[in-house]
């Protein structure tokens, strides 16, 4: 691998027994219990069930049940015009609405073979990057939330959130469902004040980063709560399709911005942050350093970005037919692979439209992760998986 | 010592709650709806008609073409084609629509309408505070009632109304020139029958109109008597709410009189 893929190994003081097995054979003394977790748990992060059968306290199965949120986002696609989905992927995975649709742009752009402009690809790179943070920060925030930390930790990742949201409002007129890129290019161009107020954001985020991450390092609870917790053995997450901070975290060197070179990442220097232990503490480990990662290319990005038209100037707002045939879009998404499949039989809209959320194939490995834990511990150890039942369910 | 990392989490907390008693930067809150934080420029809600001119009727710029009634996503957008043409902004006659209507409640404020319009007719408005006790009728919006006015629409979203205002002008600019020259062609052309060139140019236009109208006509037959239902129940919805309406057209600011009209018919029921 080239240098920028270093290895981000950190080792950090263990306590002791993290690397247990789970046990997960019932100790036969009383009865077993068949418990229903959510849909409305408040630690399920919208709607959706865990259906857990416990002994004691002890979890020896767990089958995830989802679907609650399912409103027909890929057939709809189907039914309307390419452009027309756009605003239906931002409610895919709401906390991350631009790298939804940088995702779908770029496959609707590899299909019909259409050139982004430099300033554009700079401005998704830029938009994509805010995106990573402000979701990493939040699913932090939640993880701390979890563990009855109520509120604090959460605002103050929320408050870093707000931040990056007012740019967002600022650029696409809408603080969640942006609905910002176009097939060829991005819908309106950032002004020279938005990117000083961008500069500024991001320079203030490392003194977020660093206090955020102070105060959680040395918190005994956390330590406590996460080393040694729903370990997921890198072998498993492989054969389970897991991507995302949850596949580094489990030690595998898998960043499509590394792998794909989509975009214009093969510009900008980062490294991927890999986990060691495998383990709860290991997944927000790895979000940490990918938030730090992140402003790195933030920083460079805001400093290299070119001037020039965002839209390419061949691009059809109305009448959008591409030609014949499939593409498969991906991206590095916060969460994961985010990709998107389309088959065009040359009419407006398309043949087949598939999302791979990655939301929905990280949540396959929850019960091998839960099982032999604490009930409390599957709160947590679901926190970590970082999903939202927008796109889980779609 | 156990525990010296939560107490440090502890006293940060602390030291912001007491702080924002002290320090402006600390207190990222506002009290909502005495205290408000100015929208931002490009912030967009739900989308409104912008008329030029003082009356909403005549200036509406819509000429019912139904393009963004066929993108939008969530399809809120229903509209009716008049019969009759009205001149638009550059003088050239345009249907116009007899009905415009959107849910707002379904309306995802996504901005394609905004997009795909080709005569600027369609805008994004920032008001938000639009909630209602009446679950029907409270959030689906007329015509009359979505017609803003340009000054509207330069008040909020100044740079992007410049820019459209310049391009309207721009390309009527243009069709006056083009108009300009034809009739100082048409004038080289015949010096002495000049009346009668103009002439046979009307009579030609209107059957040309004519025809794909009535093809509509027919086309929308199974559909007319559905619409002209609705219709019908509208106005007897309208009815008692238009002897309080009607004087609101004569004042110089029709859509805003109308609205606290329309509040005040909700709140009596």
């Amino acid at each position: 691998m080239s240098e920028t893929a270093t290895d981000l190994r950190f080792s950090l003081a263990r306590q002791e027994g993290w690397n247990r097995p789970p046990v997960v054979e019932p100790d036969g003394e009383g009865e077993l219990l068949e418990l229903a977790m959510g849909p409305h748990h408040p630690s399920t992060h919208g709607v959706f069930r865990m259906d857990v059968v416990l002994d004691g306290e002890r979890v020896i199965k767990l089958k995830p049940v989802f679907g609650y949120l399912h409103r027909n986002h890929e057939k709809i696609a189907e039914k309307t015009s390419y452009l027309a989905s756009m605003p239906y992927t931002d409610r895919l995975d709401y906390f991350c609405s631009l790298t939804n649709n940088w995702a779908y742009a770029l496959a609707v752009e590899k299909l019909s073979g259409q050139e982004v402009p430099e300033r554009a690809e700079y401005l998704r790179v830029i938009l994509a990057e805010l995106t990573r943070v402000q979701n990493h920060a939040s699913s932090i925030g939640f993880l701390l939330q979890e563990m009855g930390a109520s509120g604090t930790p959460l605002m103050y990742a929320f408050r870093e959130r707000e931040k990056v949201l007012d740019l967002f409002e600022g650029l696409t007129g809408s603080r969640m469902m942006c609905n910002y890129m176009r097939f060829g290019g991005c819908r309106v161009d950032a002004s020279a004040a938005w990117l000083e107020q961008a500069r500024k954001v991001v320079t203030e985020l490392p003194v977020f980063v660093d206090e955020f991450e102070q105060f959680l390092r040395s918190n005994e609870i956390l330590m406590a709560r996460s080393q040694g917790m729903g370990v997921l053995r890198p072998e498993l997450a492989i054969n389970a399709g897991v991507t995302g901070p949850m596949l580094r975290a489990s030690g595998v060197n898998y960043d499509i911005r590394k792998v794909d070179h989509y975009g214009i990442y093969d510009r900008f220097k980062f490294r991927v942050p890999l986990g060691d232990h495998w383990d709860i503490y290991d997944r927000y480990m790895v979000r940490m350093l990918e938030m730090r990662e992140s402003i790195g290319i933030l920083e460079q990005a805001l400093k290299e970005i070119p001037g020039g038209p965002v839209m390419d100037p061949k691009a059809k707002i109305r009448g959008f037919r591409p030609k014949a045939g499939e593409a498969y879009g991906r991206i590095e998404a916060p969460k994961g692979e985010l990709g998107f499949y389309l088959i065009s039989d040359g009419s407006p809209n398309p043949y087949r439209y598939r999302v791979r959320p990655p939301s929905l194939i990280n949540l396959t490995v929850l019960e091998d992760m839960c099982l032999g834990h604490n009930v409390a511990d599957v709160v947590l150890i679901f926190g970590s998986v970082d999903i939202v039942l927008g796109e889980v369910d779609r | 010592m156990l525990g010296e990392g939560i107490l440090k989490g502890l006293a940060e907390t602390a030291k912001n709650f007491a702080g924002s008693f002290v320090s402006e930067d600390r207190l990222t809150t506002v009290e909502y709806p005495e205290q408000r934080i100015p929208t931002a420029e490009a912030a967009r809600v739900f989308p409104f008609l912008v008329y030029d001119g003082t009356d909403w009727e005549k200036g509406l710029r819509c000429v019912a073409c139904q393009i963004c009634e066929k993108e939008c996503p969530p399809k809120c957008i229903y509209i009716e084609k008049s019969k009759d043409k009205k001149p638009d902004y550059v003088g050239k006659m345009q249907i116009y629509p007899a009905r415009f209507d959107i849910d707002v409640s379904v309306c995802m404020s996504c901005q394609i309408c905004v997009e795909v319009c080709p005569f600027e007719a369609i805008k994004m408005d920032t008001e938000f505070e639009l909630s209602t006790s009446d679950r029907f009728g409270g959030l689906l919006f007329d015509r009359e009632q979505l017609a803003k006015s340009n000054e509207h629409y330069h008040k909020i979203h100044p740079t992007e109304a410049s820019e459209v205002d310049a391009r309207l002008a721009e390309e009527k600019a243009k069709v006056e020139a083009k108009a300009k020259a034809a009739a100082a062609a048409a004038a080289a052309k015949a010096a002495a029958p000049a009346a009668s060139v103009t002439a046979p140019v009307k009579s030609e236009s209107t059957p040309a109109a004519g025809a794909p109208k009535a093809a509509e006509a027919a086309a929308a037959k199974p559909m007319a008597q559905t619409t002209t239902a609705a219709k019908a129940a509208d106005a007897a919805l309208n009815a008692p709410a238009a002897p309080s309406g009607k004087p609101a057209p004569a004042s110089t600011e029709p859509p805003k009189t109308a609205a606290p009209d329309a509040g005040s018919k909700t709140s009596g029921e």
